[in-house]
């Protein structure tokens, strides 16, 4: 028979106005199995938890139900004092007599009544509640970090100073991610690769980062704390252990005319390159789509073609044999920072969803530009040498006009969110401009201006008192080619006016977007996306950098359009995530968990097919001659969340779910 | 026929993360509502078994509510659409079993509509006094603990 005590609390006046603690505590006294029932005022203070803890040692309590404000206020503060006394911390419960009864009703019989109810629920539900021990299990103490941008840089770096071993993932030759292709930042206008190469040696210097450059995660296994992640080291075609780095292997590229992706089209590289001097590892990748020994090779041309930069290469570190290399990496946390890709103003998008900018020409006006393709032309170690000129006619700009808001906000070109970022760079543009071309004209469309960070509104400001950039409130309907100008028309919904100009250059300011491949990404962490491809987090307000799989960070642009500062903030938060999960050898879990009672589960495998998780696993089991018999569910403690989908499916209610077994439903159902 | 001094008895299966949370809220914003129904707190809706409300309507319930988090919402992101499907199933069962279906209500409730709980608490409690006690099932034998 049950020993269970049961406490009232009047919690001030708050309960005890509305419902006659004491006749709750005197109905609840006359249940089978009741052997304690008290009411008092205060039961959360150091007295009220006194009470328990003596009422538990004198009467021997094997359950405890306490019945005051709702459990997610104080069910902890109870199990613990619980567990002080010796009871399992499992075995205590609370019924919600305040914002479910006392908080929402006036009348005070019925009110009383409806606390009887709810008692009585909770301790005929106690009655079958298992002492239960928190789940251990351990874990990997190392992280990976997918993604080299300026996020994935903060996170390695603030894991790795942590004290834990981080393995951080680029698919690119190189990190440094957009960062590294901007001018210069807001609002301090630093010099953007001044700031952040000194990070990206830091990364490859550090000796708990393992930087694995030019590789992408192929497949994730596992759970939290026991991730196997297996990573594809993709072919440079050059020794990593060999190449010193010199260069001498680009000089003699025969093929120096092919459109450098880190340019964004406005200037070229070779088949064997480096994609910008600063990068790290600064270690060249060859291109073979575009290089001539490998063209040769695909057609099975007999004769040698080429092969000029093994011939040149001092250390013999060219190695055309290579051949992309798979290793498997065990880690306990896995930080997701793939950034961001800009909305595409040419005709071809890469989801059916969005659709392009016929209205501005489709990317074929060669003056048309966005806004990273300006930043490389501010850029000093740019395709012109940081002089703003005409892709067209390497002419200076006497005119650009700035367009805001292209993609962004737009429900009928497929995305309705604000890209964040475009108002802040575009009035960076213009005072970029200002600067570099004397006399030289900036006019900017726009429809609302969000500048909300710290000296950002002042920043602004600057770009039109300062540099006279000309703000004009309205969109343009038409972008077209005038000879050797360009017709922006437009309107000025300020003054009401049409506007229509004929400038030199335009910069179209582009939604962001993330990057290409990221659904296929979450896929494989178990992470969710919305529809714009945007990792979820689990909750937007309070747990912004994890996601709802266990284990698995986001920082950055992945999650939403961001900037620069909010990005390194988050790569810490996530740092500080996982070194917290770190921080011990084993993992605590709450075990409210499912169960598979292996002799009833017949293997049908509807709980595997609809749990949320993938947290159940299969188990053979086997004869004492090892002939196999049955194949049944086993839930796995790491990964299961506890939401009990399983058991409502199991045909033959095999699985239960601790803490809110089909029993203990029943139970309280039963007390009706 | 109404009865309007009878008082239905309602049982509210509720999701701990949604509903069960704005139900707290309701509470704390001090929004009064209906004193018929009793909360039974599960993890999720994707944890309720069918037979939870059978046996709900069996001990003297009049009514049943259930309520879980929206659409895309779920804390476990996939058990409101089991329970959706499953509840989808169930109303075609439940003429069957001899419930009618009006007397259970299926509902979103997410952590922050505190009032939205209060109205469906409301609604269905008026709507379970216009039907009257629930009189399908005679009463079981005494339940007899251990």
């Amino acid at each position: 028979m049950s020993r269970i005590g049961v406490f009232i609390c009047h919690c001030g006046e708050n309960i005890g106005r509305t419902v006659d603690c004491a006749r709750v505590a005197k109905s609840l006294s006359e249940l089978p199995g009741v052997v304690h029932s008290i009411d008092y005022k205060y039961m959360c203070s150091d007295p009220g938890q006194a009470l328990i803890k003596q009422a538990i040692r004198e009467k021997q309590l094997d359950g405890v139900v306490v019945g005051a404000c709702s459990p997610h206020m104080h069910e902890k503060t109870f199990r613990k004092a619980a567990a002080t006394a010796g009871l399992n911390p499992f075995l205590c419960e609370m019924a919600n007599l305040r914002e479910h009864c006392s908080w929402i009703h006036e009348d005070r019989d019925r009110a009383t009544d409806k606390a009887v109810d709810l008692g009585r629920f909770i301790v005929e539900k106690i009655k079958y509640n298992r002492p239960l021990s928190t789940i251990q299990i351990p874990v990997e103490r190392r992280a990976l970090v997918i993604g080299g941008g300026i996020a994935g840089i903060q996170a390695a770096l603030d894991i790795a100073d942590g004290g834990r071993e981080v393995i951080l993932v680029e698919k690119d030759p190189s990190i440094g991610g957009h960062m590294s292709q901007l001018s210069e930042t807001f609002p301090t206008l630093d010099c953007s690769q001044c700031i952040l190469t000194p990070r990206m040696v830091e990364v490859a210097q550090h000796p708990r980062i393992k930087l694995l450059a030019y590789s992408e995660v192929d497949s994730v296994e596992g759970y939290i704390g026991n991730f196997q992640v297996r990573i594809r080291r993709k072919a440079r075609s050059v020794d990593e252990t060999k190449c010193n780095g010199c260069g001498e292997c680009q000089k003699c590229c025969p093929n120096k005319k092919i459109p450098s992706e880190f340019e964004e089209g406005l200037g070229m590289r070779t088949a064997i390159y480096v994609p910008f001097p600063q990068a790290v590892p600064n270690i060249p990748v060859i291109d073979r789509a575009n290089c001539a020994f490998f063209k040769a090779r695909a057609k099975r041309v007999k004769k040698a073609v080429c092969g000029k930069c093994a011939e040149v290469c001092g250390r013999q570190a060219v190695n055309f044999d290579q051949q992309d290399e798979f290793i498997t990496e065990k880690v306990g946390a896995i930080v997701a920072a793939t950034g961001y890709q800009l909305y595409s103003i040419g005709k071809k998008q890469d989801s059916k969803n969005l659709r392009g900018y016929g209205e501005y020409g489709y990317g074929e006006i060669p003056d048309v530009i966005d806004g990273l393709q300006f930043e490389r032309l501010a850029s000093a170690s740019g395709p012109t040498g940081g002089k703003i000129l005409r892709p067209s006619d390497q002419k200076e700009p006497k005119t650009i006009v700035f367009l805001q808001c292209i993609g962004s906000r737009d429900r009928a070109k497929g995305i309705e969110y604000c890209s964040k970022i475009c108002c802040m760079y575009v009035a960076k543009h213009t005072m970029l401009y200002h600067h570099k071309v004397h006399g030289g004209k900036a006019v900017v469309f726009y429809m609302d201006i969000r500048a909300g960070g710290k000296g950002y509104d002042e920043f602004v400001r600057r770009a039109i008192e300062e540099s006279h950039a000309l703000y004009l409130r309205g969109r343009v309907s038409r972008i077209t080619r005038n000879g050797e100008t360009i017709r922006v028309q437009g309107v000025d919904t300020l003054s009401g006016e049409p506007v229509s100009i004929d400038a030199d250059m335009v910069v179209l300011a582009t939604a962001i977007r993330p990057q290409p491949g990221v659904e296929a990404l979450a896929q494989k962490l178990s992470v969710s996306y919305d529809q714009h491809g945007f990792l979820n987090e689990a909750h937007p307000k309070l747990r912004p950098v994890e996601t709802n799989t266990a284990g698995v960070f986001i920082a950055g642009a992945c999650q939403s359009p961001r900037d620069i500062p909010d990005s390194v903030a988050m790569a810490s938060a996530t740092a500080s995530k996982v070194l917290g999960l770190f921080s011990k050898e084993l993992l605590e879990r709450e075990p409210l968990i499912a169960r598979v009672d292996g002799l009833t589960c017949t293997g049908c495998f509807h709980c595997e097919r609809v749990c949320p998780y993938g947290a159940v696993e299969r188990k053979q089991v086997k004869d004492r001659k090892g002939r196999l018999l049955k194949i049944i569910a086993e839930v796995n403690q790491g990964v299961c969340q506890g939401c009990g989908t399983c058991q409502a499916t199991c045909p033959s209610k095999s699985v239960d779910l601790d803490g809110f077994t089909d029993e203990q439903i029943y139970a309280a159902v039963n007390a009706l | 026929m109404s009865d309007t001094s009878f008082e239905p008895s309602i049982v509210a299966f509720v999701c701990n993360w949604c509903t069960y949370t704005g139900a707290d809220l309701a509470g704390t914003s001090r929004i009064t509502m209906a004193p018929n129904v009793r909360i039974i707190r599960l993890p999720c809706t994707g944890r309720i078994d069918t037979l939870f409300i059978i046996k709900a309507f069996e001990r003297g319930a009049d009514g049943v509510i259930v309520s879980g988090c929206h659409p895309a919402d779920c804390h476990y992101t996939a058990g409101n659409y089991h329970a959706r499907r499953r509840f989808a199933i169930f109303r075609e069962l439940m003429d069957f079993v001899g419930i009618d279906p009006l007397r259970v209500t299926f509902s979103w409730v997410s952590a922050s509509e505190g009032g939205k709980w209060a109205d469906v608490v409301n609604t269905a409690t008026e709507r379970v006094r216009k039907f009257g006690p629930f009189q399908m099932y005679p009463k079981p034998a005494e339940y007899v603990g251990e």
